[in-house]
């Protein structure tokens, strides 16, 4: 029996290489709280990533639950903030976004069982800097 | 060569993460200029055009004064914006606008309102289940009526019928703000 000829197993490889390179998506910041997504079925896609922001909401992670405890916070890129600093980071976000500020999304991704009450701060913010359009991240499920 | 490639291709399988970003796309109202203005506006609305669903701190759910499952809330809030028997108790019927060829004068509720109050106790994710099902009967809706008319799955229409369609069925969806109704 011969010998499997394996001269074509670099181009193989690095076809999957590619592969996964092209469908790999970096983490965009460090989770400082735990999320876990709620799910829905009628979603949509967000498109032009460079059109969305994040705020995460959810419980601390261990390492932070020391210092500031159980709660619900909110994250705003890599820091914790509080409500009303949403304001003023949208806003700030909007101008450095120039032209395109009214096609802002907002993406609140939030833990399953968070309390409406902050969402609905959050909302009231985000509604008083007119960032209007808003997705609220979930994933995919096919029934209940 | 291949070596190399792969542990490139096995890093590259540790650190992938496949999950797309999605989510329920909503629009949130203009902030309001006037505390009492707004009082006005939800009173203005006529009570037969006002489908009012409320979630409690338990995550149960009310809907016009009646408790119900999440699973029958769909075809509740189609039979309610679609009004087919021109029933009283359901919004009014309207037939005086032109949507267009092919729809025509179609038979449609523009001044119904739904209306989604919840508890600050509310979990968020019954809160997104009422408004995924909110959602979820706007498409069926949206859809049939893309059927009807175009023969097409509301998806595949072109943007100015998709527009058309849209017109007939508008999300009306307003949200109150947060009160404590109790129950703790």
């Amino acid at each position: 029996m011969p010998a499997l000829n394996t001269s074509s197993l670099p181009d193989i490889i690095f076809m999957l290489l590619f592969f996964f390179m092209s469908v790999t998506s970096m983490k965009e910041v460090t989770y400082k709280v735990i999320i876990q997504n709620p799910s829905a079925t009628e979603l949509t896609k967000l498109e032009k990533k460079s059109l969305v922001r994040y705020i995460y909401v959810g419980m601390p992670t261990k390492e932070f639950q020391k210092k500031y405890g159980a709660e619900t916070r909110i994250q705003l890129d890599d820091a914790f903030a509080e409500k009303k600093e949403i304001r003023d980071y949208v806003i700030k976000e909007m101008s450095a976004m120039g032209e395109e500020a009214n096609l802002l999304t907002m993406c609140i991704k939030a833990d399953k069982e968070t309390k409406m009450g902050v969402i609905a701060d959050i909302k009231q913010e985000l509604r008083y800097a007119q960032a209007l359009k808003i997705s609220y991240a979930a994933t995919q499920r096919t029934s209940y | 060569m291949a070596d190399i490639s792969f542990l490139l291709l096995i890093f590259f399988l540790v650190t992938t993460s496949m999950d797309v970003n999605q989510g329920l796309a909503r629009r949130l109202p203009p902030p309001p200029e006037d505390e009492q203005k707004v009082e006005d506006e939800e009173n203005k609305v006529k009570k037969r055009n006002l489908l009012i669903v409320k979630i409690n701190s338990a995550n149960q759910l009310m809907v016009q004064g009646q408790l119900l499952d999440i699973h029958q809330l769909r075809d509740k809030v189609k039979e309610f914006v679609l009004n087919e028997n021109d029933d009283p108790h359901l919004p009014e019927v309207f037939t005086d606008v032109d949507f267009g060829a092919p729809i025509g004068y179609a038979k449609h509720t523009k001044q119904h309102v739904i209306s989604v109050q919840n508890d600050v106790d509310t979990e968020y994710q019954a809160y997104l289940d009422v408004q995924n099902e909110l959602v979820a009967a706007y498409n069926e809706l949206r859809n049939e009526c893309a059927q009807g008319y175009f023969h097409k799955a509301y998806n595949e229409l072109s943007e100015d019928q998709q527009k058309q369609v849209m017109k007939v069925y508008p999300q009306k969806i307003s949200e109150a703000e947060p009160k404590n109704y109790g129950g703790n």
